[in-house]
């Protein structure tokens, strides 16, 4: 244990390199006991790489030099392997992204948590497991015993987190690093894990924490690091960092943070130039007009009811849902994962077909028909989803993509605009040729837009479009969803778990839990007066910026 | 996750685990019928009149009257969809049938020759996971030069042939160094160069899959998880990657396997031992067409059995596997 105030971790002109390319560049940190540092940056700033050089894990290609490195009250600019090995574990905890593929999918969760037990003490079969199970019942796991026993791929994603925190904090290592910790959380989950790592914090433990989520960094953090191209650009507090940053760079991510701008306002700066695009077309920003409310739906959901069997019955994913949307409407769909949000998205693209209740398309008949019918108007309907890269077929060119979606199945189709449409996506006419393994992930987002856009569709099914994007690239894909809607007249039906995103985006929003729609409307009211207690619970869940 | 009282649990396991098996069995039963009805039709494309290899062979100069004699004997006058269906019969109650050359129960013959063959591919399966193992945790995570030179162990391994890997073997190990004897002997050393000879191609191929699936398993963040926590270079390997590494390979030692079987014909005949691979070999030439048979659905038997018998090694090295079964 290290005394208060002899620092947990302290380290001067962190350097790491893979090749001839320097990813950190003198980096200086230092952490206390019992307080949280924060390091934040878009993906490639160089903190990831941050956190595992402190554990001496850069990577096999890796040159890792630094002027001081000591970790809790051990110096380990030279150390060898071994020293490192005594070290991680024991004087340090590391946390990452997702316990489903951080823990061995193969061995019960009990058995990796007893690791660090078995490798830096020597304790009996017998105390291995009761300190286990005394780690599982500390980190709130319901029913340690029965965990114990289970696989990460048996457990919810916020149990496995826990099991992962249980696993690192196993010996109460005085520095626990985590890597973004709560990233593929549902919010109410993400909002107790965080909460789990204070109560760490709060017994003396010193964390730093790699976040690309503000919100995230302004609930946990005391001083806030913000790194881009390898280097600390600016520093402080958490609240003078997030309230009051001096540098533009701060400022642009803070500002992409679409929670509180409201709608139709841009969230990306295009002066900052941050991860724009080369030769992204300037959007016009005009003000919105809000759809008429008595237009015709143009995507009508009717009570529509799907189940899916398992063992000893069958599992309702969408209980009695109905949703409209109209023209030129953006309709958000929010709720937790397993709420049956991608199984309404495939029902409105008729993949797959409804149990009872029926889908309309422009007043026709849409998911109880046949697919020989369906097909002439499949091209009205377009769809964009998380994961861009594995819906490429990733031999084929953008222009190849782009022209296989714009004449599929289509005998009138109109003439392939290559260039406008890569224009209208903000990519430059250079990228046709490009394979999208060599995009980055803003840039396949948005070929997956133009890809969606290909076919002139009227309605546009965006399923959580800008989940895996930093808040920046985030920013600049909403900002397109929301120029090309103004443009096309498009309705989007905009479904995701982030509550910021769909405020920042839908006109009206339905809340999902279970199968079913507890609440919708206008999306100001339910943000701020919600009716169910299911919503008040998630608003009040979300983190957002500001302390 | 679905909800599912625990009580309601082993009924619905052991329901499935019915249905599997069941399954199972019909399969097995119809790739035997299929074997049986395709060596039956196939042995009658090879030239040469059955009732000459009853009758000693082409050089036997039997009479007309022995070779008639022989034909309504062996029921060969009848029509051939007449001499299948009997072939079927006998199989179904279990009779391989009496081999035309020796003149002894098919069942009897490959008895005696079975257990010979097995051990051999079985010594020579072990010998080549354990190979395959070294090879693939020794050349991964060390660097270029490690990497290289494995891959280049593999496929030069893979790419050998039994017979000219039993040659030289032989010439080194027996005519050269006299370690070993160039036959087999019947005595544990006897084996040893008839088992690395089959051995060393499938350690090379199996080497190739285990490298492969173990460096994509380093890539894993519960790899840098486990490391986080202290675990040494080789226990990752021990407790975490070896086992994800190994789930193909398991898939893979069901035709393994059986390409031993087949692998085994060249290696008994060059090292002059008794077996299954010989057996077949003679049968072939005299046109042994019982023999032929029993020995080509005996290797399919074997086939069926690794097939069940790595499907549950499957389940019990990935217990992902165990979980959708029961679903």
């Amino acid at each position: 244990m290290t005394d208060a105030g002899e620092p947990v971790l302290d380290v001067a002109s962190l350097r790491v390199a893979f090749g001839g390319a320097e990813v950190v560049r003198g980096v200086d940190l230092m952490i206390l006991p019992g307080e949280c540092v924060a390091i934040v940056g878009e993906s490639g700033s160089g903190k990831s790489v941050t956190a595992r050089a402190l554990l001496g894990m850069a990577g096999p290609d890796s040159r890792t030099s630094s002027e001081r490195l000591v970790v809790a009250g051990q110096e380990l600019g030279a150390a060898s392997e071994r020293t490192w090995r005594d070290v991680r574990g024991a004087r340090a905890g590391l946390i990452l992204q997702d316990a489903l593929v951080s823990l061995d999918p193969l061995r019960p969760v009990g058995r990796e948590i007893e690791d660090p037990l078995r490798i830096h003490r020597r304790m009996s079969a017998a105390e291995r497991r009761a300190r286990m199970l005394q780690l599982l019942a500390d980190v709130g796991m319901p029913d340690p015993e029965l965990a114990a026993g289970r696989r990460s791929g048996e457990l919810s994603g916020g149990l496995r987190q826990r099991a992962l925190i249980a696993s690192a904090i196993a010996l109460d290592p005085p520095l626990l690093i985590a890597d973004e910790p709560t990233t593929a959380l549902d919010v109410t989950v993400q909002a107790r894990i965080l909460a789990l790592i204070a109560g760490i914090r709060e017994r003396g433990t010193g964390v730093l924490l790699i976040s690309h989520d503000l919100a995230v960094v302004g609930r946990l953090a005391d001083r806030v690091l913000v790194m881009r191209d390898g280097e600390i650009i600016e520093q402080g507090t958490a609240r003078k960092v997030l309230e009051d940053p001096s540098e533009r760079y701060t400022k642009a991510l803070i500002a992409a943070v679409p929670a509180d701008s409201p709608r139709g306002a841009r969230l990306s700066s295009s002066e900052s130039g941050i991860g724009a695009a080369p030769g992204a077309a300037p959007l016009a920003t005009s003000a919105r007009t809000p759809p008429s409310a008595d237009a015709a739906a143009l995507l009508a959901i009717d009570h529509v009811t799907k189940t899916f069997p398992v063992p000893g019955g069958r599992f309702t994913a969408v209980d009695d849902v109905s949703l409209s949307l109209r023209r030129g409407e953006t309709l958000g769909l929010v709720g937790e994962s397993g709420s049956g949000k991608t199984t309404v998205a495939r029902l409105a693209l008729a993949l797959t077909p409804p149990d009872h209740g029926a889908v309309f398309l422009d007043g026709q008949e849409w998911s109880t028909i046949d697919e020989r019918r369906r097909r002439p108007a499949r091209h009205r309907i377009g769809a964009i989803y998380q994961d861009p890269l594995s819906s490429f077929d990733p031999r084929w060119s953008v222009r190849r993509i782009l022209a296989d979606a714009a004449d599929r199945g289509r005998r009138d189709a109109p003439a392939f605009a290559l260039r406008e449409l890569l224009d209208q996506v903000g990519l430059a006419a250079s990228v046709a040729d490009r394979r999208p393994l060599t995009l980055s992930g803003g840039q396949r987002q948005r070929v997956s837009i133009a890809r969606a856009l290909a076919a002139s569709p009227d309605v546009l099914i965006c399923d959580e479009p800008v989940s895996a994007l930093d808040v920046t690239i985030q920013a600049q894909i909403l900002d397109l969803l929301d120029e090309l809607q103004r443009e096309r007249g498009l309705a989007l039906l905009f479904i995701s778990h982030d509550l910021g995103v769909v405020r920042h985006m839908a006109d009206r929003v339905a809340v999902m839990r279970a199968g079913r729609i507890v609440e919708s409307g206008d999306a100001e009211r339910v943000f701020v007066r919600p009716e169910h207690s299911y919503t008040a619970q998630l608003v009040a869940d979300a983190p957002r910026l500001g302390i | 996750m679905t909800p599912g009282s625990p009580a309601d649990r082993p009924s619905r396991v052991n329901g499935a685990a019915l249905r599997r098996t069941g399954l199972l069995v019909a399969g097995a039963a119809f790739v035997l019928w299929a074997v049986a009805s395709l060596t039956f039709f196939a042995i009658r494309l090879i030239p040469g009149d059955p009732a000459q290899a009853i009758l000693g062979g082409p050089g036997s100069q039997a009479s007309q009257e022995a070779l008639d004699q022989v034909r309504r004997d062996y029921g060969l006058d009848q029509p051939l969809l007449v001499q299948y269906l009997a072939m079927l019969g006998r199989l179904v109650t279990g009779d391989l049938g009496t081999s035309y050359a020796l003149k002894l129960p098919v069942a009897d013959l490959l008895g005696a020759q079975l257990g010979g063959t097995l051990l051999l591919a079985t010594l020579a399966l072990a010998l080549a996971w354990l190979l395959a193992l070294g090879l693939a945790i020794w050349s991964t995570g060390r660097g270029r030069v490690a990497s290289a030179l494995g891959e280049g162990i593999e496929i030069t391994s893979a790419a050998l042939p039994h017979f000219w890997l039993a040659a030289v073997l032989i010439a080194v190990f027996s005519t050269g160094l006299g370690w070993l004897p160039p036959v087999a002997t019947g005595t544990p050393s006897g084996l040893v160069l008839p088992v690395v000879t089959l051995a060393v191609p499938l350690a090379g191929f199996l080497a190739q899959v285990m490298r492969e699936s173990l460096l994509d398993t380093m890539q894993q963040p519960f790899v840098v998880s486990a490391r986080a926590r202290g675990e040494s270079a080789l226990g990752v390997r021990l407790r975490h990657t070896i086992r994800h590494a190994a789930l193909p390979a398991i898939s893979l030692s069901g035709w393994a396997l059986g390409w031993l079987l087949s692998g085994a014909v060249v290696v008994e005949t060059i090292f002059a031992m008794p077996g299954l691979g010989r057996t077949l070999l003679q049968a072939v030439t005299l046109r042994d067409i019982p023999v032929v048979t029993g020995v080509v659905l005996l290797v399919a038997l074997v086939y069926v059995l690794m097939t069940v018998l790595t499907d549950v090694v499957s389940r019990i090295a990935d217990p992902r596997l165990r979980q959708e079964g029961a679903r």
